[in-house]
């Protein structure tokens, strides 16, 4: 396979630059389940009705 | 290079997918596809989901909902040493059973084939549901009151212990249920 | 660059940075330490739950469960992969490790938390179990020791975190780093995740435990402490799966069969990974099915998708690497002509397919929402979690480390015979731990229990079909195995260490310690048309046929009992 190098910008696509910056990927890796898991889930809980 | 050093292809994420990984991708995310049906799809065509009706519950108040139905139904005692009252409440009717440290109470019988709205809760520390033979398992937590409706489709006598560790003497913590014809 | 503060690996060419190299050394003896402690008590457990043997008494045996537990499953694991974030970094960008300092803070925090740990339990009033579930209560130092803990463990994230912004400034490797990098990136960020939800649940607790809150509530402790308890496992599978890659480039010289693909699979555990967390609330109270279904199925099972991935590109990469290399006739001739006498790759196999097909199966049904209901809280749940954790992870460390004796410590690895067949006794003998306690799950034995005969209850008892005590008895069995193969293990790598032939910093190992990887042009033409691993997708098609029907087997299960709803 050729070698193939950053084009005359001196960019590489747009996933490939996410998936090499580690900070934005811990941003997500983060944030992702604190919503969907435990903000969500905590939400629920506090949303529990008073029984009589 | 190998997978560990840095990818000789500086672009990388140019290059094409190899035609396994194309197949085995399909594949799998199909798969995933229809396992993610099968959890609603069961909620719709199934008999074993189990219901979310949770109330926030003082143990004092679970406590005497349970005395009152166990005042109002008790049928006979049921065996020594613990000589717990043995309560059999009208079919569709609410049905209290209280977790504790280190038994169930009281004991329950149940028709086949009815359904009771069955309450759920602990007084003191977290406690399992594990109802034997039936394989059902339910988590039952100090302060909620979760509302199951069973059905139960046998006749005989079934166990129930406690399936989350406990303490000391979690290992003792069983009772009966009956469920008869 | 200093000379006297790297060396050069004449074996790999790794460029190692002492202090790290020093920091990777203290962590993985720390890691055989506790594997060691919590090996020990594994036996004791196994051996209680045998009814026949029973041989512990209860507030003994839930006091010994508590520390095999956190030894093993904690300690162990957090150390090594702790050694594991500075070896993917430092070693593998060959850079030098940020704030070394900082780092044995963070080992040392990690250390007394861990010693504090066992002395606590070992006091006799702390018998929790590791969920430890709020209000039953254990003495504060208990806690504490959790939390100087994972302290220590995320100042170690960090530390890694910091050494890869280094080796970026330092412009040590050019373009992306190596895909073993980017799975050790994937674990640490599930680090960072797990320790938050850690604290978040484990003060609170800490001062309740001290009197200083009033309440804390159970549920909402279940749901915060399970974001730390599982996420806690996803380092691990995050890690090994990286290991797998790593020994397949050792061992074959194998490259991803593509990256892009290898990379984003790892994407969707920095995404999903994590919201398995619910596998433990999927029967509890006020929580609602959607938000059951939708965390349960890692957001319509990607992150399943991406472990399914990892399982075909794995073996894979090392089929592509051996066909290169002319073994390319059949089927499996590249599977068969693998070094299977080698501890390193054999090891990696077993955990390979040990994870896969009794850990990757029995965890993503019995996560099934509904189907959880026969299983939950049953031995099921360790029967699933020693095929993931024992046989994918520990065992995956153990094979990774029989690389890093040579070439971390310059040490030969002795009693080669006994490490060569000592995969296979600890790899069976868990996967038939694995088999039964998942077995004995399946009729209904309930786990962290003493004596399901019942015998000190007053009254009432349940007989559990004659299946179960077999299967208890057989477990005891296996557990043997596996506590010899992990023994064999631990003597291996301390008489390695201590009495090993040193290998000086400059002289070759007599045997190659890394595999020179195929040319561009011998991957050309291999496999059988267009399909360059047929053989591996056979086994991924095997693989994917033993899932389906097992999946479905349970449904039916499900809908022979009570109605629920």
């Amino acid at each position: 396979m050729s070698e193939q190098q950053p084009d005359e910008n001196g960019k590489e696509p747009l996933m490939q630059r996410v998936l090499d910056n580690p900070f934005i990927l811990l941003f997500v890796g983060v944030a992702f389940p604190s919503v969907l898991y435990l903000v969500w889930g905590i939400m629920e809980i506090v949303s529990v009705p008073l029984g009589q | 290079m190998t997978s560990i050093s840095p990818p000789k292809n500086r672009l990388w994420w140019n290059e094409p997918i190899e035609k396994v990984e194309l197949i085995w991708i399909t594949l799998v995310f199909l798969w995933g596809l229809v396992m993610a049906f099968m959890m609603p799809y069961w909620h719709v065509a199934g008999n074993q989901n189990l219901s979310n009706e949770t109330y926030k519950i003082t143990p004092a108040a679970y406590l005497a909902k349970t005395q009152a139905m166990v005042d109002q139904y008790t049928v006979r005692t049921g065996p020594a040493p613990k000589n717990f009252p043995v309560v059999h409440p009208p079919a569709g009717s609410d049905v209290y059973l209280v977790a504790r440290l280190w038994d169930w109470w009281p004991i329950l019988e149940l028709e086949k084939d009815q359904t009771y709205r069955v309450h759920l809760s602990s007084i003191d520390w977290q406690h399992g549901f594990s109802l034997q033979p039936a394989a059902i398992n339910i988590q039952v937590v100090p302060d909620y009151e979760h509302v199951v409706s069973l059905t139960p489709n046998k006749a005989g006598d079934y166990s129930v212990f406690c399936n989350e560790y406990c303490g000391l003497l979690h290992h003792t913590m069983i009772n009966t249920i009956h469920v008869v014809e | 660059m200093n000379n006297t503060l790297f060396r050069v690996c004449p074996d790999t060419g790794l460029k190692f940075h002492r202090p790290a190299e020093t920091l990777m050394k203290a962590n993985a003896v720390a890691a055989v330490v506790f594997l060691l402690v919590g090996g020990f008590y594994a036996l004791l457990v196994g051996l209680t739950r045998w009814q026949a043997v029973h041989l512990l008494a209860a507030d003994q045996f839930y006091m010994v469960l508590t520390l095999h537990g956190l030894n093993v499953l904690i300690f162990w694991i957090l150390f090594f992969e702790i050694a594991l974030l500075y070896f993917c970094s430092s070693t593998l960008l060959g850079c030098r490790l940020a704030a070394p300092r900082f780092a044995w803070v963070g080992f040392a925090l990690m250390l007394i938390g861990a010693v504090m740990n066992n002395v606590i339990v070992l006091q006799g009033n702390s018998s929790v179990m590791m969920t430890s579930y709020a209000p039953m209560g254990a003495h504060p130092v208990f806690y504490l020791s959790l939390i100087l803990f994972a302290v220590g463990a995320l100042i170690g994230c960090f530390v890694f975190f910091g050494t890869l912004v280094i080796a970026k400034d330092e412009k040590t490797y050019e373009g992306s780093v190596s895909l073993v990098t980017f799975g050790a990136i994937t674990a640490a960020i599930i680090a960072v995740f797990t320790i938050i939800s850690g604290a978040i649940i484990l003060i609170p607790t800490l001062l309740w435990s001290l009197d200083l809150i009033a309440h804390i509530d159970a549920l909402m402790y279940r749901l915060i402490w399970w974001g730390f308890g599982h996420s806690s496992q996803q380092i691990n599978v995050s890690a090994h799966i990286a290991i797998w890659y790593a020994i397949a480039a050792i061992m074959f010289g194998a490259k991803p069969l593509s990256e892009k693909v290898s990379r984003m699979a790892f994407l969707m555990y920095i995404l999903f990974l994590q919201l398995a967390s619910v596998h433990h609330l999927l029967v509890d109270p006020g929580l609602s099915s959607e938000f059951k279904m939708f965390n349960t199925s890692y957001a319509m099972y990607l992150a399943v998708m991406a472990s399914m991935v990892h399982g075909l590109t794995v073996p894979g990469s090392i089929e592509a690497a051996q066909r290169a290399k002319g073994l390319n006739n059949g089927l499996f001739e590249w599977l068969r002509k693998a070094p299977w006498g080698n501890p390193t790759f054999s090891g990696m196999f077993i955990s390979l397919v040990g994870f896969g097909f009794l850990g990757g199966i029995s965890g993503v049904v019995m996560g099934t929402e509904q189907i959880n209901i026969l299983l939950h809280n049953t031995l099921y749940v360790p029967g699933h979690f020693h095929a993931t954790v024992v046989i994918g992870t520990t065992l995956a460390f153990m094979a990774l480390t029989y690389w890093l004796v040579p070439i971390l410590f310059r040490r030969e690895l002795v009693m080669k015979k006994l490490a060569s067949w000592q995969p296979y006794l600890f790899g069976g003998g868990m996967a038939g731990v694995a088999l039964f306690l998942m077995g004995a799950g399946t009729v209904g034995v309930p786990r962290r229990h003493w004596d399901i005969s019942f015998s000190d209850a007053a009254g009432a008892v349940y007989e559990f079909p004659g299946a179960a005590n077999t299967m208890l008895a057989l477990n005891g069995v296996f557990v043997i195995l596996a506590v010899a193969g992990g023994a064999a293990f631990c003597v291996i790598v301390v008489a390695s260490l201590l009495f090993g032939k040193k290998l000086g910093e400059d002289e070759k190992s007599p045997v190659p310690l890394i595999a020179e990887p195929p040319a561009d042009a011998d991957y050309e033409g291999i496999g059988s048309g267009t399909i360059t691993v047929p053989g591996t997708l056979v086994f991924a098609l095997v693989f994917f046929a033993s899932f389906a029907i097992y999946y479905f087997v349970n449904w039916k299960y499900l809908g022979e009992t009570w109605g629920i709803s």
